[in-house]
């Protein structure tokens, strides 16, 4: 599904990803965790194509096609997918018109035509119903005024309405308390399928025990310096970063 | 101050004096003659003067087009047909043609509203607006409302258009009068007008004690002038929201003076201005608490393309003795281009001790974050950025009360937008 050979990148001159390699097979849940600082989140912007960043070598490869001169809603269409860590607020634009909008550019982008109305209100109602989301949230607008676990659970229920193949959350644990963690986590988990690949970033092990990983993959100094099963997780967890940061030093 | 013009007229100056004594000729008036003095001692108002700081309009008016005549039949019957096609904003519908009211087009006035087609002689005032005494020295017709007392009228439109193919000049005025505890919605909207065409035009909203008026402005041609005045006066308890739509307009200026002469009277002064290609567009206000205890409230935004211009001077005047009174200034614009350009002057003239007053103003970028959120869920940039916009442009008219106007301006925004995202190079 997803292949990123010998990733470098750098954002206003300071280098942050530093050759990395990552392979995400398809259906595969693959963690990853590293210290702050290890180009986590960098990574997950480069692969949505956050403008910010200046890709000096590599690839990124959505089943064998280099995304990385597409245009961030190119990539959506698709099949990329970025929770984000900070969803942002858009004012003045209620939620369920963004829903509908991105939604319907994504089709037509895919040559299939607007999903009708009826269609969509039900589409909707359900996710919603789901992530426990009030359908008067629905009305405001987007992520504006919303708490920290709304806003991860407005993301889940995008990823679910927008169903895309590869799916990248970043640090999507952070700012939840354990009922949000585990709605959200619920929500992910209830759109595993074996056409459909996650990237799931984290800083710490707990969200691993909600979703759980096939692989884990540690990274630090802007490359990947570790992988293994889900049990590389609950080690990190009980010895930290420390070893790593020293070996990628 | 006494203005000393060392320079000589303006070829436009010069044009403008020959109007003025061709329509004196015509039949003279004291008060008019009063008015013209006035714009002479001034003459076209330059970046000298504090109010006209960033809008030169000696520079940019070239001559002064001829005033436009009488329309005869045939140009009552062609603005009938244009008229057919500008969907009604609902309630009755006034139309003023080349600057003259004319019942032909016009539907009868709804019941407890007068309607006199001759505007009554501008009452005196202290300003010192030069182009505002043009307006009253040459104004050639217009009409005026007058609503009774208690009476809560439906809502009136009124469509001031061109029938000239010709470059001309219209002068008009409205005045609207609300007796006390009445209560009007009234929308001015200027279409037709050719790039050639001047518009000068005023509103003089007088509103007695408990009145409450809304009125809208709305600016859809591209005429190549068009310098707007709009003077309100609240007696006690009255209550007056205001809010101006700028869509068209070679060189749009705006300008609002508003007394609250009453104890507890309301002002709420809102706008949108949509600027492109090498467009210039000026809102200029001047809101005089001279009594205690008065709200106003002023929220402005614009939206600035290519090589436009816009400016926003808010000036709030606190007279001694207007102690309690609540005041706040909010202007913001984004800027879509590197030679787009916002001038931003707030201000607050503070000569009571006991008031809550404060202004704000920024200018920028639509937010390149957003941009990516919208583009990371499948929405093209033309398309996040048009949605980033509407919702800027959205935000300032959800402070039109009526429905169905905001349902009109927020269609005209679309319709700018769309026609930008159509004219953008790819």
């Amino acid at each position: 599904m997803l292949e990123i050979k010998n990733l470098s990148a750098e954002i206003k001159g300071k280098p942050i990803l530093d050759g990395l390699n990552l392979s995400v097979g398809t259906g595969e849940v693959a963690a990853i965790m590293g210290p702050n600082g290890s180009g986590k989140s960098t990574l997950s912007y480069i692969i949505a194509g956050k403008p910010d960043y200046l890709v000096t070598s590599g690839q990124v490869l959505l089943d064998g096609e280099n995304i990385l001169e597409l245009e961030p809603d190119a990539r959506a269409a698709l099949g990329v997918f970025l929770a984000f860590q900070y969803p942002i607020e858009i004012p003045g634009v209620a939620t369920m018109t963004f829903l509908k909008a991105s939604l319907n550019a994504q089709r037509r982008a895919r040559g299939e035509a607007d999903l009708t109305t009826p269609d969509f209100m039900r589409a909707v109602r359900g996710a919603a119903q789901s992530l426990k989301i009030d359908p008067d949230m629905l009305k405001r607008p987007l992520n504006v005024g919303f708490s920290g676990g709304e806003k991860k659970r407005m993301e889940v229920l995008q990823m679910t309405l927008l169903a895309p193949r590869m799916c990248v959350l970043d640090e999507t644990d952070s700012g939840l308390d354990i009922d949000a963690l585990r709605i959200v986590a619920e929500g992910v988990n209830a759109l595993r399928d074996p056409k459909r690949s996650f990237l799931v970033i984290t800083h710490y092990q707990r969200l691993l025990e909600y979703i759980k990983p096939d692989v884990v993959h540690v990274m630090a100094k802007g490359r990947i310096v570790k992988s293994g099963g889900p049990e590389l997780a609950l080690e990190l967890e009980r010895n930290g970063y420390r070893d790593y940061a020293s070996e990628a030093a | 101050m006494t203005m000393h013009r060392a320079i000589a007229k303006t070829a436009a100056e010069t044009t403008l004096a020959e109007q003025f004594a061709a329509l004196r000729g015509a039949g003279p008036s004291t008060r008019r003659d009063a008015a013209f003095r006035r714009f002479e001692e001034a003459g076209l108002p330059t970046r000298r003067l504090e109010a006209w700081h960033y809008t030169d309009l000696r520079a940019a008016l070239a001559s002064a087009a001829p005033l436009a005549k009488a329309p005869d039949a045939a140009a009552v019957e062609a603005a009938r047909r244009s008229l057919a096609s500008l969907a009604r904003a609902g309630g009755t519908r006034l139309v003023v043609l080349d600057g003259r009211f004319v019942a032909a087009l016009s539907d009868a006035p709804p019941a407890g509203v007068a309607v006199d087609p001759t505007p009554p002689e501008a009452p005196t005032f202290s300003e010192a607006d030069p182009m505002l005494a043009l307006n009253v020295a040459l104004s050639l017709g217009g009409c005026a409302l007058t609503i009774e007392p208690g009476r809560r009228a439906p809502l009136i439109e009124i469509v001031h258009c061109f029938s000239a193919d010709a470059d001309e000049a219209v002068c008009s005025r409205v005045a609207i009068a609300l007796g006390a505890g009445a209560r009007a919605s009234v929308i001015e909207r200027f279409v037709g007008a050719r790039a050639g065409a001047q518009r000068h035009v005023s509103t003089w909203i007088s509103l007695a004690p408990d009145a409450k008026a809304a009125h809208v402005a709305s600016i859809e041609d591209g005429a190549g002038l068009h310098v707007e005045s709009q003077i309100a006066h609240l007696a006690e308890r009255a209550e007056f929201d205001a809010f101006g739509f700028v869509a068209g307009g070679a060189l749009a200026r705006r300008q609002i003076f508003a007394t609250l002469a009453g104890e507890h009277a309301r002002v709420a002064l809102g706008g949108l201005a949509l600027i492109d290609g090498r467009r210039h567009a000026d809102t200029t206000l001047e809101v005089v608490h001279a009594a205690p205890r008065g709200q106003s409230r002023e929220f402005f935004r614009h939206i600035v393309a290519d090589d436009g211009v816009g400016v926003f001077q808010g000036k709030v005047i606190v007279r001694p003795g207007a102690q309690k009174t609540d005041g706040a200034m909010k202007s913001q614009a984004i800027l879509l281009s590197p030679n787009a350009a916002m001038n931003n002057k707030p201000e607050l003239e503070i000569l009571a001790d006991d008031v809550v007053c404060g202004h704000g103003a920024t200018v920028g970028a639509l937010d390149p974050e957003q941009v990516f959120y919208l583009q990371a869920r499948g929405l093209p940039r033309r398309d996040a950025e048009a949605m980033l916009l509407e919702a800027f442009g959205a935000e300032a008219i959800a402070r039109v009360a009526e429905p169905e106007l905001a349902e009109i301006l927020l269609s005209m925004t679309r319709a700018w937008l769309a026609r930008r995202a159509g004219a953008a190079p790819t």
